[in-house]
C-alpha cells in the first residue's frame, strides 16, 4: 500500500486565500525590511573584517569566563567568546582592530601565543578590511546577477508576466530570509550568500514547475477564468510540491543534525528558504498573474485544442 | 520514450560504470592502488582545505611601501647625478606624493640637467612580444627650473606585476626548502598572491616563512659618535640608528649604505659552533661579493661590522682577520628551527617588496577530519531517509527512482574525481541537498505518470507521456537552479566554489539519472511485466 500525503483530485480553492495571503506576505515583508535596517544583520567576519577562532580546550565543558578573562588582558577590544559545538569547543571572535591588516596579524600571534599549548586551535580566518568589502560587493553582484539572468531565462521560455511574477515571488523571499537572518541574529557571512543563492535555486524551481503547469492549462482550457485555472493547475502540481519539500527538507535536516556546526546556520537558512519558498510559489507566484493582469489569449499557441480533452498526445511506441 | 536502441543501452550503461570506475579509487588504501593495472583511473578525490586541513593565505603586496622606497632611491639616483662633475646647484630634493622634485638654481644649465636626468625615466619593455617600451617615470620640466618625476599608471602597474612575478619565485623556493607538501602560490588580481598549504599544522611559522621580507645586508658601523649620542642629536650624514631585535633593543649606529647584501649570497647552511654547540648560520658569497668582502675585512681589521635582516640587527661581529675565503657565520639567538629558517631564507632570496596577510584561513586536521565525518554520517543518513519515503510513497516505482539515485550519486562522486575538483564542505551539503532535490525529476515523472492513468490512458501509455511531457518541466526548472549554480562558482572562492560546483554537477547527473536510468528501467520492467494497470 502506498502513502499517498496529498490526495488525488484536490480542489482547494488557493486564489481565495490571496486576500490573505498578499496583505500577510506584504507585513512580512515589510518588517524584514524594517528590521534589516534598524536591527540590522549580524554580519560575520567575511563582509566586516575581523578575527575567528575555533578552539577545542582540555576541560569540558570549556572555562568560558577564564579565557574571556584571560583575552581580555590583552585589550583586543570588542571580544565575543562563545561555546561552539561540542562542550569543550569554544569560537571566539575579534573585531577589526584599528590599524589595518598588520595589527590584525598581531592580534592573531598574540591570542596564539596566550593560549599556546593548552588549546587545539581548530580554525583561525582572518579576513582584512578590505577583503572584506571586497567579498560584500561581490555578494551583492552575485546575488542580483542571478536574478537578473533569471529573468531574462523565464522571460525567453515564458511570457513577462512569468518572469516578473517568479522575479517578484524570489525577491520576497530572499528579503524574508534576510529578515530570519536578523531575527535570529545569525551569522551573515559568505555562506550565507550561498545558501540564498540555492535557495533563489529552489524557489524558482518551484515557481518554475507551477508555471509550466499553467501555461499548458492556459492552452488547454481557454475559456476559464484565470482564477479558477491558477487554482487547478496548483491543485494539480500540489502532490509534487509536498513531496518535493518532504525529500528536500529530510535531507536538509539530516544535514542540520548531522553535518556538524560549521554549516548549521547555512543549513538553517536552505531549511527556511525550502519553506518559503514553496510557500509563495503557490500562495504569491501563481496570485501574481492575476495581479500582473496575463490573459489567456495572449498564450494561446497555434495548437488549437480546447476544451477538457488532451487526447493529443502521440501513442505509446513501447 | 520507452524504446531504447540497443547501442543507447550500451551507452547508458558505459556511462554508469565509467562513473563507477573512476569513483572506486576514492574506497582503496594507496597501497592497494600502486598494485592497479596502469590503465586504471587512480585519481581520488581532492579534499579541499577545510576538509584536509591546511592554511589559506591571501598576500597583497604592500604598494605604498614599494612606492616609496622606490622613490627614495629616485631621489638618491637624481642627487648623484646633478652631483657629478661638474656640479649642477639644486634645491628642494625630494619624495612629493607619488613622485620626486627637484629644482635647478641655474636656469641655464636647466638642458644640461634634463639631460643627465633623462635616463631615470627608466623606460621597461612592454612584454615579451615587443610591444612599446613604457618609461616607469614621466618627466616634465618647467621654465622655472622645476624638474619632476612622477610614477606613470602603466609603469606602476608593471612594476607591481614584475614585482609579484618575482615574489610568486621567491615563495616558491621557500617553501620547496622548507618541505612543504604540495603548496599551491597563484597570481590573484593585480597585486595579491594566494599561498594554499594543504595539511599545513603550523601556520604561524609559514606566514614567518612567507611573509619575511628577508632583506640581509651587511654594514660598517660608524664609530664616529656613540649610538645613544647620535639618537640624541643627530647622525652624521650618511649613517642611521638600527636595533637588535632584543628586548629592550639595542641600538647601533651604521653606515647607510650597505658593503654587500643577500643578493650577493650563493649558499647558507645550518651548522653548530663547536665551542658554544649554538645552532649558526654559514653562509657563502659569489665570486665578486667573496671579493668585495675580502677587500672589505682587509681594511678594517679591529672594527665592527652588523648584519642587519630586514632593518634588524641580528649580529655585530668585530672583524678580527680579513676573511678572503669569501664565507662567513652569523651567530645570533637562534634555535635550530630559527637558524634553519634564516637558512632557507637566505637561500631563497629576498622579497621585491613587503607583503601583508589580508585573508587568512586556517584549518586544524582535527576539525578537517571531524567535517569529513560528519559530511559522511549526514549524507548517509540523508540517503536512507530519501530512499524510505520514496519506496513508501511510490512503491515499484519508487525503487526504480531510488535506484536512479544511487547511479546520479556515484556519476556525482565519479565526475568530481575525474574533473579532480575540489570536495568542500559546502561541496557535501551541495550533494545532500542533490540527493533531495534529485528525486524532484523522477516525483514529476511520476505523478504525471498518475496524472496521465488517470485522465484514462492505458499503464503504457500513461508512462510513455509521463516522461515525454515531463521533460520540459524538469528542464526548465533544473536550468533556473544552474543559472544560480554558475553564478556562485564565479563569485566564490575555495569552500563556496567547492559547493557550487557539486551543485552544478549534481543538476547535470539528476536529468540525465532522470531521463535515463530511471526510464531504462521503467522500460525494462514495463517490457518483462507488461502492466495492464500501474502500480503507482
Amino acid at each position: 500500500m502506498l502513502l499517498k500525503f496529498i490526495p488525488d483530485n484536490t480542489h482547494f480553492r488557493f486564489m481565495r486565500f490571496r486576500t490573505i495571503s498578499f496583505p500577510f506576505s506584504a507585513v512580512v515583508f515589510l518588517v524584514s525590511i524594517a528590521l534589516f535596517f534598524s536591527v540590522g544583520l549580524n554580519f560575520g567576519i567575511d563582509f566586516k573584517g575581523g578575527t575567528v577562532f575555533e578552539m577545542k580546550t582540555n576541560e569540558s565543558p570549556a572555562d568560558i569566563g577564564g579565557i574571556r578573562e584571560q583575552l581580555a588582558t590583552l585589550n583586543l577590544g570588542d571580544v565575543q567568546v562563545q561555546q561552539f559545538g561540542a562542550p569543550d569547543e569554544v569560537l571566539v571572535r575579534v573585531q577589526e582592530p584599528e590599524g589595518g591588516e598588520l595589527a590584525q596579524q598581531a592580534v592573531v600571534s598574540q591570542v596564539r601565543e596566550t593560549f599556546g599549548e593548552s588549546v587545539e586551535f581548530r580554525r583561525v580566518e582572518v579576513v582584512g578590511p578590505r577583503v572584506s568589502g571586497e567579498l560584500a560587493q561581490a555578494g551583492m553582484i552575485a546575488v542580483s546577477a542571478s536574478l537578473i539572468v533569471i529573468l531574462f531565462y523565464i522571460w525567453f521560455r515564458f511570457e513577462w508576466h512569468f518572469a516578473v511574477g517568479a522575479i517578484l515571488t524570489t525577491i520576497n523571499d530572499i528579503v524574508v530570509t534576510v529578515g530570519l537572518f536578523v531575527v535570529l541574529q545569525l551569522e551573515f557571512s559568505l555562506s550565507s550568500i550561498a545558501a540564498i543563492l540555492t535557495i533563489i535555486g529552489y524557489s524558482l524551481n518551484d515557481t518554475v514547475v507551477v508555471y509550466d503547469r499553467i501555461r499548458e492549462n492556459l492552452r488547454r482550457y481557454k475559456k476559464t477564468p484565470l482564477p479558477e485555472l491558477l487554482d487547478r493547475s496548483i491543485n494539480e502540481m500540489l502532490s509534487r510540491t509536498v513531496m518535493t519539500s518532504v525529500t528536500t527538507l529530510l535531507a536538509l535536516l539530516a544535514l542540520y543534525y548531522f553535518g556538524g556546526e560549521v554549516i548549521r546556520s547555512f543549513t538553517l537558512a536552505m531549511i527556511f528558504g525550502v519553506v518559503i519558498g514553496t510557500y509563495s510559489s503557490i500562495f504569491l507566484a501563481a496570485p501574481f498573474l492575476i495581479v500582473l493582469k496575463l490573459r489567456a489569449s495572449k498564450v494561446v499557441g497555434n495548437d488549437g485544442d480546447s476544451g477538457g480533452s488532451d487526447k493529443d498526445a502521440e501513442t505509446a511506441s513501447a | 520514450m520507452l524504446y531504447f536502441a540497443r547501442w543507447k543501452i550500451v551507452l547508458i550503461v558505459l556511462v554508469i560504470l565509467s562513473g563507477a570506475v573512476s569513483t572506486l579509487p576514492n574506497f582503496l588504501s594507496s597501497d592497494t592502488l600502486r598494485g592497479l593495472p596502469n590503465w586504471l583511473p587512480k585519481n581520488q578525490i581532492v579534499l579541499g582545505l577545510d576538509l584536509q586541513g591546511g592554511a589559506y593565505l591571501l598576500y597583497e603586496v604592500d604598494r605604498n611601501d614599494y612606492v616609496r622606497k622606490r622613490l627614495n632611491t629616485l631621489v638618491g639616483d637624481i642627487r648623484q647625478r646633478l652631483r657629478d662633475d661638474p656640479r649642477i646647484g639644486y634645491t628642494g630634493l625630494g619624495v612629493q606624493a607619488d613622485g620626486a622634485q627637484v629644482r635647478i638654481r641655474d636656469l641655464t644649465r636647466l638642458d644640461e640637467a634634463r639631460q643627465r636626468l633623462s635616463e631615470l625615466t627608466n623606460p621597461l619593455v612592454a612584454n615579451m612580444f615587443g610591444g612599446q617600451a613604457v618609461e616607469e617615470f614621466g618627466m616634465t620640466v618647467s621654465d622655472d627650473g622645476l624638474i619632476r618625476f612622477a610614477y606613470t599608471e602603466q609603469g606602476l602597474s608593471q612594476r607591481m606585476s614584475s614585482i609579484v612575478q618575482q615574489s610568486i619565485e621567491v615563495i616558491r623556493l621557500r617553501l620547496d626548502e622548507f618541505g612543504t607538501t604540495e603548496p599551491s602560490i597563484q597570481r590573484q588580481g593585480e597585486d595579491r598572491i594566494l599561498v594554499e598549504a594543504p595539511g599545513e599544522g603550523d601556520p604561524e611559522r609559514l606566514k614567518d616563512l612567507v611573509g619575511q621580507t628577508a632583506q640581509l645586508t651587511f654594514h660598517m658601523v660608524d664609530q664616529s659618535m656613540s649610538a645613544e649620542q647620535a639618537m640624541q642629536s643627530r647622525p652624521p650624514v650618511g649613517s642611521v640608528v638600527m636595533y637588535s631585535p632584543d628586548d629592550p633593543p639595542f641600538p647601533y649606529l651604521l653606515e647607510e649604505a650597505p658593503l654587500l647584501s643577500g643578493e650577493d649570497l650563493i649558499d647558507a647552511q645550518v651548522s653548530f659552533n663547536p665551542e658554544t654547540n649554538e645552532p649558526v648560520v654559514n653562509f657563502r658569497f659569489n665570486t665578486s661579493g667573496a671579493r668585495t668582502f675580502s677587500v672589505v675585512t682587509q681594511r678594517n681589521v679591529g672594527r665592527p661590522f652588523a648584519i642587519v635582516l630586514d632593518n634588524e640587527v641580528i649580529s655585530a661581529p668585530v672583524i678580527r682577520e680579513p676573511i678572503t675565503g669569501g664565507s662567513g657565520q652569523i651567530s645570533g639567538d637562534f634555535t635550530v628551527e630559527s637558524a634553519n629558517d634564516l637558512a632557507v631564507l637566505l637561500r631563497a632570496g629576498a622579497l621585491p617588496a613587503k607583503l601583508t596577510v589580508v585573508e587568512e584561513r586556517s584549518i586544524g586536521p582535527g576539525l578537517g577530519q571531524d567535517s569529513v565525518d560528519a559530511g559522511r554520517v549526514a549524507s548517509l543518513i540523508g540517503a536512507a531517509l530519501v530512499i524510505a519515503f520514496m519506496v513508501l510513497a511510490y512503491g515499484r516505482f519508487g525503487v526504480i527512482a531510488d535506484l536512479a539515485l544511487i547511479t546520479n550519486v556515484l556519476l556525482i562522486f565519479g565526475a568530481l574525481t575525474a574533473l579532480q575538483a575540489t570536495l568542500t564542505l559546502p561541496g557535501i551539503a551541495g550533494i545532500v541537498l542533490t540527493i533531495g532535490m534529485a528525486v524532484d525529476a523522477n516525483v514529476l515523472i511520476f505523478e504525471r505518470i498518475r496524472e496521465e492513468a488517470r485522465a484514462g490512458r492505458s499503464a503504457i501509455s500513461a508512462i510513455d507521456a509521463g516522461y515525454s511531457r515531463a521533460l520540459g518541466t524538469i528542464l526548465d526548472a533544473n536550468i533556473t537552479t544552474l543559472i544560480a549554480a554558475l553564478i556562485l562558482f564565479q563569485l566564490g572562492s575555495g569552500p563556496i566554489r567547492g559547493f557550487a560546483v557539486t551543485l552544478a554537477i549534481g543538476i547535470f547527473t539528476t536529468v540525465f539519472s532522470a531521463f535515463t536510468v530511471s526510464r531504462l528501467l521503467v522500460a525494462l520492467w514495463v517490457r518483462w511485466q507488461r502492466p495492464s494497470h500501474l502500480p503507482i
